[in-house]
């Protein structure tokens, strides 16, 4: 009973959108790096290094690539990503802090490792291995009844990376690790830190928003609600309430001295852009200012492939990279954005069927690691380009160009889909 | 282990919610908000306004009066200027530094990052003298522009000239397509026909990307517009005439004007003194417009146009038609030159009929017209029976398109001045005044006043006996032919019958023994010419001197009127004038025993008046 085969235990439906996001993607980089002075007809009478000066040529090369390592992911016997993920996970470690010794700066960030002609970002496969590590130690432990120690351990396991890429300069990449949190949160952690988390942001920006004077005023009214309205806190928990009270209190003072001390000069801009973004139209908000127009031009239908007038003509910066969502704004309107998103709804829900239909907890943990890690991105991303979240330099998956950022999105994917077919050989067996 | 799988809803909660949260933020900067597709194309589409060819003006005989040569504005654009080497920079372009200090200023002031002009109206060789230098400053750019240039020097008065619009203007609806820096028609003929001679702007809708590069037309020029050149204009003037009348006039102050009386086409408009259109042109034309505004012989000021004269003694042919009109007096009817009522000019045989009169231009008879005119008794008392008078004959007045704007395609045209018995209840009060205080109309004094194209077209009713069509400068606008309200007969109120009573008197006044317009005479190379002199009194001095005919009295084709300013008795210098003028029309030269004539009247008016009327 060997014989079944993969063609029959692969995750199709996954792989089908997979192949779609990619495909869709390709095109749009063409349109993002098409310019009208160089004819699609030059293509068939250049060399190879004449072809690789195409963003496009060199996505499809990328993508030719990600096939070969989907080939071998899927080779690889499932157990290895089980038993190899704290090597792979040490092995990211010491890159990283490699390259945070060796790397030269490029755009302010240390976090490019040179190979002859390509370039690689280590930080984009951190993600995979930290999932992997992570998934792993969850195996071993009960989260929920698990003793602090263990949840320590586990906290230290997914900071590691990003501290190490923080200090590469790469901020944008390092907050990805926080969608970690929902898969922890899968597997029993306290919904009291989401919540928690979730009120603290509110009150970051409500304080950014918002005259302090007001906030203090706001919060105490609420304290002296509960208190009031509820007296066994008054008479048994007012150490906790006091405490809280002092804590949101600090924050509200605090996040002045964090924006002003701690934030760098360009991470101020962007989260003043974000809360104000005609502040300064030709200056730090260009990129929103142009990116908005873009995907606002679009209309419902778009202006068509190619036809995009703010694409082509090079208002939106990074356009085939980071910006990529606009140009799919642009030309293909409403109607195409609603389809990418789309796109990213199916893949995430699949991504999550296929994570709950695992056996093991670390299959399973794995798979809710992907999810959120996609959805973290495509919800920074998109966010950003329609002015809804801060300028973060992260990737679209599968739509942004470059190497590094498809490669270790089809990694981090196919990883789930190489043990998801094991899981039914497995059965079989 | 139930409890945690529920767990999954909500993080695919949390998914769903952000998905959602960003389709409702596409929909509406996509589809519901309309400013980012404007903010779109504000950020690509560049407009390039293309400037028309602006029409020719061609004279009669199909010759270029007024053409078009390219000129440069040097502009600059203030960011840009770097290091300026000032001292280098005004050597260059010959001016001084305090101007080209306030040049910049001004162009700051307008625009730190738009071209705005420096020096305008360049020639080529200026150009040519600056260009290669012009490298080592930057923000300084050359633009070519069209510049009216002139083929003739005279009737500057009729043609106008082109200027630059004033900030003033665009604050006015009239010129909401122009722009700073614009070009339009300041003054006559360039002003009038602006509309026709502008033509239709060209607009270019181009794409530029973020550096403003240029990539190409916009949707394959789907709204682009070509510019259309502006429609060519044929003017009436002979330029023969006209040269010979700026010359005859040389050295006075006055007007002459020439019409076709069968069509109204002016053939030509002189208004002394005069001065070369050419002025108002190119480099330092402001600078030569402030010297020709503070001439106290006013050049600029439009005679034929706008000086309101009394015709004087020509007028007494107006009452003449009326009172036949109104069946007053026949043409043998005949009046005693009485001297009692009023002075005559001199003294002449009996005015036993209206030709002798005429040839006389006597007074008496006139005053004894018009005051069969105005008191027939339509009431017995003679306040009112005047005022009741006045009010008919001012009825029949305006008739002759007296009183009125002629709507002559200039601007700036006044309507004179025929008085109502309105008028004078106002200065006497009602029932306060009579005839007596009225008769100076009779003879064309007092408080009448005509424009001397009013004048011109007043001979063209008689040379027509009793139609005019307003006079014009363009007899085709393109080859579409005049403005149509130019081929519309205007009828007077007074029968054709009427003018041929009067036309003989005024043969006789030019062609009969002892007349008074003899010097107008053209007899002896076989015209008969038609006229009446006048001798203009008025508050300024002497008196201006007044001719209006027109010739062949038989079958007219050139009417004619003449102001000459403090000149005196009208028939040593006006009619002379006029008499030259429509002998160079109609034989297009003048006979050798009148040259001496041609060489005495160019020069002062004061050479026509003797000694004694000299105050």
């Amino acid at each position: 009973m060997n014989q079944v085969r993969y063609s029959r235990s692969i995750d199709w439906v996954t792989l089908l959108i997979y192949l779609t996001m990619v495909g869709v993607g390709l095109l749009n980089v063409y349109a993002a790096s098409y310019s009208a002075d160089v004819p699609f007809e030059r293509v068939f009478s250049a060399d190879w290094s004449g072809l690789m000066a195409f963003n496009w040529f060199k996505q499809l090369v990328w993508i030719g690539v990600s096939v070969l390592l989907i080939m071998v992911l899927l080779v690889i016997d499932h157990k290895a990503y089980d038993t190899f993920a704290y090597v792979l996970y040490g092995g990211m470690i010491v890159l990283l802090l490699v390259t945070l010794v060796i790397a030269r700066p490029i755009a302010g960030s240390r976090s490019w490792l040179e190979l002859g002609p390509m370039r690689l970002q280590p930080a984009e496969f951190a993600k995979f291995t930290t999932a992997l590590a992570a998934s792993r130690f969850m195996a071993g432990i009960n989260l929920r009844q698990q003793a602090f120690k263990q949840q320590l351990v586990l906290a230290g396991i997914t900071l590691l990376p990003p501290l190490l890429i923080i200090a590469s300069n790469e901020t944008g990449q390092a907050l990805v690790f926080g969608a970690f949190l929902l898969a922890y949160f899968r597997e029993g952690m306290s919904p009291l830190i989401l919540l928690v988390l979730a009120a603290a942001g509110l009150v970051l920006i409500l304080s950014l928003l918002v005259p302090k004077l007001w906030l203090v005023g706001a919060f105490t009214v609420i304290l002296a609600l509960v208190l009031v309205l509820n007296p066994r806190v008054l008479r048994h928990h007012l150490p906790l309430a006091a405490g809280v009270y002092a804590v949101v209190l600090g924050m509200v003072f605090g996040v002045d001295f964090f924006y002003n001390n701690v934030l760098q000069p360009h991470q101020q801009k962007r989260i003043e852009v974000l809360l104000n973004p005609s502040a300064d139209p030709l200056g730090v908000g260009w990129n929103v200012t142009q990116s908005k127009i873009a995907i606002g031009s679009g209309g419902l239908a778009g202006k068509g492939f190619l036809e995009g007038t703010q694409t082509r003509f090079d208002f939106v910066p990074e356009q085939s990279t980071d910006f990529i969502f606009c140009t799919v704004g642009e030309e293909w309107g409403w109607l195409g954005t609603m389809t990418v998103i789309g796109l990213f709804m199916a893949l995430i829900f699949r991504v999550i069927f296929v994570a709950e239909r695992q056996k093991s907890v670390f299959g399973r943990t794995y798979g809710y690691c992907v999810a959120s890690i996609i959805f973290f991105h495509f919800c920074v991303n998109i966010g950003m380009t329609i002015g809804l979240a801060p300028v973060v330099g992260i990737p679209l998956p599968f739509f942004s160009y470059g190497g590094s950022s498809l490669w270790s999105f089809t990694i981090l994917l196919f990883i789930l889909l190489a043990i998801d077919a094991y899981r039914k050989q497995d059965l079989v067996r | 282990m139930q409890y945690l799988e529920g767990r999954k809803f909500v993080v695919l909660g949390i998914f769903l919610a952000v998905a959602v949260v960003f389709a409702v933020r596409l929909f509406h900067i996509q589809v519901l908000d309309g400013s980012y597709k404007l903010a779109a194309d504000r950020n690509t589409l560049q407009r390039i306004v293309q400037m028309p060819y602006r029409g020719v003006i061609y004279d009669r005989n199909g010759k270029i009066l007024v053409q078009n040569t390219p000129v440069y504005d040097l502009m600059v654009v203030p960011r840009e200027v770097k290091k300026l080497d000032t001292a280098r920079f005004c050597q260059l372009l010959q001016m001084p530094v305090q101007e080209l200090r306030d040049g910049l200023r001004a162009a700051k002031i307008y625009s730190r990052v738009k071209a705005s002009p420096l020096v305008q109206n360049l020639s080529t060789p200026e150009l040519a003298a600056i260009q290669d230098n012009l490298i080592d400053f930057p923000g300084f750019s050359v633009k070519p522009r069209m510049a009216r240039s002139y083929l003739t020097q005279n009737m500057a008065h009729a043609l106008g000239y082109v200027g630059p619009v004033s900030p003033t203007m665009l604050e006015k609806p009239k010129y909401a397509k122009y722009v700073p820096g614009d070009f339009l028609g300041i003054s006559g003929i360039e002003s009038y026909y602006e509309k026709e001679l502008m033509g239709r702007r060209g607009v270019q809708y181009r794409m530029v990307n973020v550096r403003g590069i240029e990539k190409g037309a916009f949707r394959d020029g789907e709204f682009d517009t070509l510019s259309v050149a502006g429609q060519d204009l044929h003017l009436s003037i002979d330029p023969e005439l006209q040269k010979y009348g700026e010359y005859l006039m040389q050295g006075k102050k006055g007007s002459v004007v020439a019409i076709d009386p069968k069509t109204g086409e002016i053939l030509a408009f002189v208004s002394a003194p005069s001065f070369d259109p050419a002025m108002l042109t190119g480099k330092g034309s402001g600078n030569r417009y402030m010297e020709l505004l503070r001439d106290t012989a006013r050049p600029l000021f439009d005679r034929p146009l706008a000086a309101a004269y009394s015709p004087g003694s020509v007028f007494k042919l107006v009452n003449e038609a009326i009172a036949l009109q109104e069946h007053v007096v026949t043409p043998y009817t005949g009046f005693p030159c009485n001297w009692k009522l009023v002075r005559c000019t001199h003294r002449h045989e009996y005015p036993a009929n209206l030709t002798i009169a005429t040839k006389n231009s006597c007074n008496p008879y006139f005053y004894q017209v018009m005051f069969a005119t105005v008191r027939q008794g339509r009431s017995p008392s003679k306040y009112e029976d005047v005022a009741l008078g006045l009010a008919d004959w001012r009825k029949h007045v305006t008739s002759f398109g007296l009183a009125q704007h002629l709507e002559v395609d200039l601007p700036g045209e006044r309507m004179g001045l025929i008085p109502s018995p309105a008028f004078y209840d106002k200065r006497y009060g009602h029932h306060r005044w009579t005839y007596k205080t009225i008769y100076s109309l009779s003879i064309g004094q007092g408080e009448i006043q005509v424009t001397p194209l009013q004048m011109a077209n007043l001979m063209c009713i008689f040379a027509n006996r009793g139609y005019y069509y307003a006079p014009h400068f363009v007899r085709s606008i393109g080859n579409r032919g005049p403005l149509s309200r130019y081929r519309q007969r205007h009828y007077t109120s007074v029968d054709s019958s009427h003018f041929n009573a009067i036309v003989p008197g005024m043969v006789a006044v030019v062609d009969g023994r002892g007349g008074t317009g003899e010097h107008a005479s053209l007899l002896d190379v076989g015209i008969s010419v038609a006229g009446k002199t006048g001798t203009v009194q008025n508050y300024h001095g002497i008196d201006h001197a007044t001719f209006g005919g027109f010739a062949p009295a038989n079958d007219p084709k050139i009417a004619i009127s003449v102001f000459i300013e403090n000149a005196g008795f009208g028939g040593s210098s006006a009619a002379p004038l006029a008499g030259l003028m429509m002998e160079k029309y109609l034989r297009g030269k003048v006979a050798p025993w009148r040259h001496r004539w041609e060489e005495w009247l160019p020069g002062s008016a004061d050479r026509f008046v003797s000694k004694r009327n000299r105050r």
